[in-house]
C-alpha cells in the first residue's frame, strides 16, 4: 500500500519551474531590487531603503497625492462600471430566449463585442466618438450637445465608461444566462403553482441561482476594470489633464515616460499587492460560500439521522409481511 | 375540494396532429371523483406525465375540456387553479427558511400574516417538520424537501388535489415506505383529490385505490389494483403489473378449449365468436400456474429455477414457449421433465392485446 517515491518526477516538473523562473520570479525581483533604490541612468544605483514607499503611502507628497488620486480616480472607475454592467447584464440575460431557433443568434450577438481586442475597441470608440469624422461625436455636437472627449473630463469619462459596457456587459450576460439556464423548470412551474409574481420569482429562484456565476462575474470585471489599460490610453492617453490617468497608466508615464525605476517600482509593488488581496478576499468568500453550505449541512446530520428515528419500523414493514 | 372530469381530453405537441400517431395523449375520458387515491401508472413516455401537466394547468390540451366539478378551467393557468404539485426532484426555494417556504403560496396570495402563521403551523405538525421550521430548506435532505414541496401544496385551504410526478425518485429506498405511507396518512385526514404519477407498480398499487394505467398515450385500464392483477383488460397491463408479469402465449380457440403448441388446454369460459384475423394469445399469472411432477399436466422442459425469497418461479418452456411458474414449497424436481397445472378460472383470453370478455361456462 505505501507509495513508491519516485524523485525522477521532480525532473518533469523542472522546465516548468526554470520558465517561471526566468518570466516571473527573475523580473519580479528585479523590480524589487529597483524599488529600494535609485538610479540616474548609467546603470548606477543608490540605495534609498524604504523611501519610495513612504513616499508613494504618504498623500501630503507629491508622488503619493498623485498615486492615490489614480487609485481612487481607478476605483471609482470600477464601482461605476460594476453597478451599470452587473444589472445590465443580469436584465440582458433575462430577456434572452431560453428555447429556439434565435438562442444561437443571439449568443453569437453577445460573443461579438468579447472577441474584439481592446486596442481595436479603443481605435473603433475613438474614431466613434471623435467630434470632426465620427459619428456619435458629430451627430451629438450637430443636435445640440457639447460633447468633446479630448476637452471635457466628463465626456471623457462618459466615452470610457461606455466603451467599458459596450465591451464588456455581454460577459455578465452570458455569464448570468448560463446561470439562468441550469434552473431546471420544475422551479419555475411550481412558481407558478405557488401564486409567486415576476419578481417573486426573480428574487427567489433566479436571482439565488445566479448568484455563483454572479460571483465570479463582479470578480473578473472588477479584476479587469482595476487593471485597464489599453483603451483609455488609445482614446484618451489618460487625458484631459490626468482626468482618464488610471493605475496602469500613470505606472507607465512614471516607469517609462519619466523613466523614474525606483518610484515606478514601488508602485507596482503595491499595485500587485493590491490585486493580489482583492483577489484573496474574493476567493476567501467564494470558497466560504460553498463551505458555509457544506458545514450547515454537516451540523444538520444529526437532526436528520433523529428525523429518520423511525426508520427501523419503516425498513421491518416488508420483512414482517414478507413473514406473513 | 373538486371532482375533475376529463372531456374527450387529447394532446398532441406538434401542431396540425393527423392520425393517432401524432398525438402524446390520446382522446380520454375521465372523472376523478373527489377525495380518491389514484395512481396514474405507465411506462416512460406513455403520457402520463403530459396527462398531469394538464390537469394542473401547465399545458393546454389540444382537444376537449377538463371541468373542475362543473367549472370549466381548460385554459385557466395553473394558479387560478386549486391545485398543489409536487415534482420529481425536489423544489425548495433556497434562500428562505422552511417556514418561509411553505408561508410562500399564501404570502403571494395576500393572506393575512396571522393566518399565515397558525396554517403554517398546523401543516408543519401534520407534515412532521415543526423541528425544522427555522432552517434553511437549502441544506435539508431530499425527502424533507418533498414534504416541504407538499406542504406547500397543502397549506393552501382552497386546495382541491394534489398532483405527484414520481415523488419518490431520488428519495433513499428506505425512506420511500415512509413518505408513502405519510402520503396515505393525509390522504385519510384530509380528504384530498390525489393523482400520483409514477412507473413503479409497487409505489402505484400501495398507493392507490384506483389505478389509471397508461401506454403508449392512451388509457389502457382503469381500476382497483386487485382487478388489474386478476383481469387484466389488455396484454399490456398483464405483463406490466405484476413481477414476473402474465404468460403471454399464442393460441387457438375453439369454443372452451385453448390449443398451444397442440397441447390442449380447458377454459373456464367458452369464446364463440372470437374475432377472425386478430392476434389470439393466452394469458395467465404465473402465480395460477404450477409446477407438477411429469405426467400430471402439460409436459414442459425445466430451463431454470429463481429463488426469489418468498417464492420459488420455475421457467420452463412448453412446446418451446417460454413460461413462468410458481414452484410449491417443498417440491422437489427429477431432472428437466416437469409437468404445468393451470388454474382455468384464472385464464384470459386476448385478442390483438384487448381482452375477450367470452361467455360463462366452459367445456362440458
Amino acid at each position: 500500500m505505501t507509495k513508491t517515491v519516485n524523485q525522477k518526477a521532480w525532473l518533469l516538473v523542472l522546465p516548468v519551474f526554470a520558465v517561471v523562473a526566468f518570466s516571473a520570479v527573475l523580473p519580479l525581483m528585479t523590480v524589487v531590487n529597483y524599488s529600494f533604490q535609485d538610479t540616474f541612468g548609467n546603470n548606477q544605483f543608490f540605495w534609498n531603503g524604504l523611501g519610495w514607499f513612504q513616499e508613494l503611502l504618504d498623500p501630503s507628497t507629491q508622488f503619493g497625492e498623485r498615486f492615490f488620486d489614480s487609485l481612487w480616480r481607478n476605483l471609482l472607475f470600477s464601482a461605476i462600471i460594476l453597478a451599470i454592467e452587473v444589472p445590465l447584464g443580469i436584465a440582458v440575460a433575462l430577456s434572452m430566449p431560453r428555447e429556439g431557433r434565435s438562442v444561437a443568434f443571439c449568443l453569437v450577438l453577445m460573443a461579438l463585442p468579447l472577441l474584439i481586442p481592446w486596442n481595436v475597441v479603443g481605435t473603433i470608440w475613438q474614431v466613434f466618438a471623435r467630434t470632426d469624422i465620427g459619428l456619435l461625436g458629430s451627430l451629438l455636437n450637430r443636435i445640440g450637445i457639447d460633447y468633446n472627449y479630448a476637452g471635457s473630463a466628463l465626456a471623457a469619462w462618459v466615452t470610457i465608461v461606455t466603451m467599458d459596457v459596450w465591451h464588456w456587459t455581454s460577459l455578465v450576460a452570458l455569464l448570468c444566462y448560463a446561470g439562468l439556464k441550469s434552473i431546471p423548470d420544475a422551479y419555475y412551474q411550481a412558481a407558478r403553482i405557488d401564486g409567486a409574481s415576476q419578481w417573486a420569482i426573480f428574487r427567489t429562484i433566479q436571482l439565488p441561482k445566479m448568484r455563483r456565476v454572479l460571483l465570479i462575474a463582479v470578480l473578473l470585471r472588477f479584476m479587469d476594470s482595476f487593471m485597464i489599460y489599453t483603451e483609455p490610453f488609445v482614446l484618451t492617453g489618460g487625458g484631459p489633464g490626468n482626468a482618464t490617468t488610471f493605475l496602469s497608466i500613470d505606472l507607465v508615464k512614471l516607469a517609462l515616460g519619466q523613466f523614474d525605476l525606483g518610484r515606478a517600482a514601488a508602485m507596482s509593488l503595491v499595485y500587485n499587492l493590491i490585486i493580489l488581496s482583492v483577489c484573496w478576499v474574493f476567493y476567501t468568500v467564494m470558497t466560504n460560500v460553498d463551505a458555509g453550505n457544506r458545514t450547515v449541512l454537516a451540523d444538520s446530520d444529526p437532526a436528520d439521522a433523529s428525523a429518520v428515528g423511525s426508520l427501523p419500523p419503516a425498513t421491518t414493514i416488508p420483512l414482517d409481511r414478507r413473514a406473513a | 375540494m373538486a371532482r375533475i372530469t376529463l372531456d374527450h381530453l387529447a394532446h398532441a405537441y406538434g401542431p396540425n396532429p393527423q392520425g393517432p400517431q401524432d398525438y402524446a395523449l390520446k382522446e380520454i375520458d375521465h372523472v376523478w371523483r373527489q377525495g380518491g387515491a389514484y395512481a396514474l401508472l405507465g411506462p416512460s413516455g406513455c403520457g402520463k406525465s403530459t396527462l398531469l401537466n394538464i390537469i394542473s394547468g401547465l399545458v393546454v390540451p389540444t382537444r376537449g375540456r377538463i371541468l373542475f366539478d362543473d367549472r370549466d378551467v381548460t385554459t385557466v393557468p395553473t394558479e387560478g387553479r386549486n391545485i398543489a404539485q409536487v415534482f420529481q426532484f425536489p423544489v425548495v426555494y433556497d434562500t428562505m427558511t422552511v417556514r418561509e417556504n411553505l408561508a410562500f403560496p399564501l404570502k403571494n396570495r395576500r393572506v393575512a400574516p396571522a393566518t399565515i402563521r397558525s396554517r403554517v403551523e398546523e401543516i408543519a405538525g401534520l407534515l412532521d417538520l415543526t423541528r425544522v421550521l427555522d432552517r434553511r430548506a437549502n441544506n435539508l435532505t431530499a425527502d424533507m424537501k418533498q414534504k416541504i414541496s407538499l406542504g406547500r401544496g397543502l397549506v393552501r385551504p382552497d386546495v382541491a388535489a394534489i398532483l405527484f410526478d414520481e415523488p419518490l425518485t431520488v428519495i433513499d429506498p428506505h425512506l420511500k415506505w415512509q413518505l408513502r405511507s405519510t402520503l396515505k396518512e393525509l390522504h385519510r385526514k384530509l380528504d384530498l383529490t390525489m393523482i400520483y404519477v409514477t412507473h413503479d407498480q409497487t409505489e402505484a398499487l400501495t398507493f392507490a385505490d384506483t389505478v389509471v394505467v397508461m401506454h403508449d398515450g392512451a388509457v389502457v385500464q382503469t381500476g382497483t389494483p386487485d382487478e388489474l392483477f386478476e383481469r387484466p383488460a389488455h396484454t399490456f397491463v398483464g405483463h406490466f403489473i405484476g413481477s414476473p408479469g402474465m404468460n403471454l402465449l399464442p393460441a387457438q380457440v375453439q369454443g372452451a378449449t385453448a390449443t398451444i403448441e397442440g397441447h390442449a388446454i380447458p377454459l373456464a369460459r367458452h369464446y364463440p365468436d372470437l374475432p377472425v384475423g386478430k392476434r389470439i394469445e393466452l394469458g395467465v399469472r404465473p402465480e395460477y400456474v404450477h409446477l407438477a411432477p411429469k405426467g400430471l399436466g402439460l409436459p414442459v422442459q425445466v430451463k431454470r429455477i429463481d429463488d426469489i425469497g418468498r417464492q420459488r418461479l420455475a421457467r420452463v418452456e412448453l412446446g418451446g414457449r417460454p413460461l413462468v411458474a410458481t414452484v410449491a414449497e417443498g417440491q422437489s424436481l427429477d431432472g428437466a421433465e416437469a409437468a404445468l397445472t393451470l388454474d382455468p378460472r384464472q385464464i384470459h383470453i386476448y385478442a390483438d392485446g384487448a381482452l375477450v370478455p367470452g361467455l360463462p361456462g366452459g367445456a362440458a
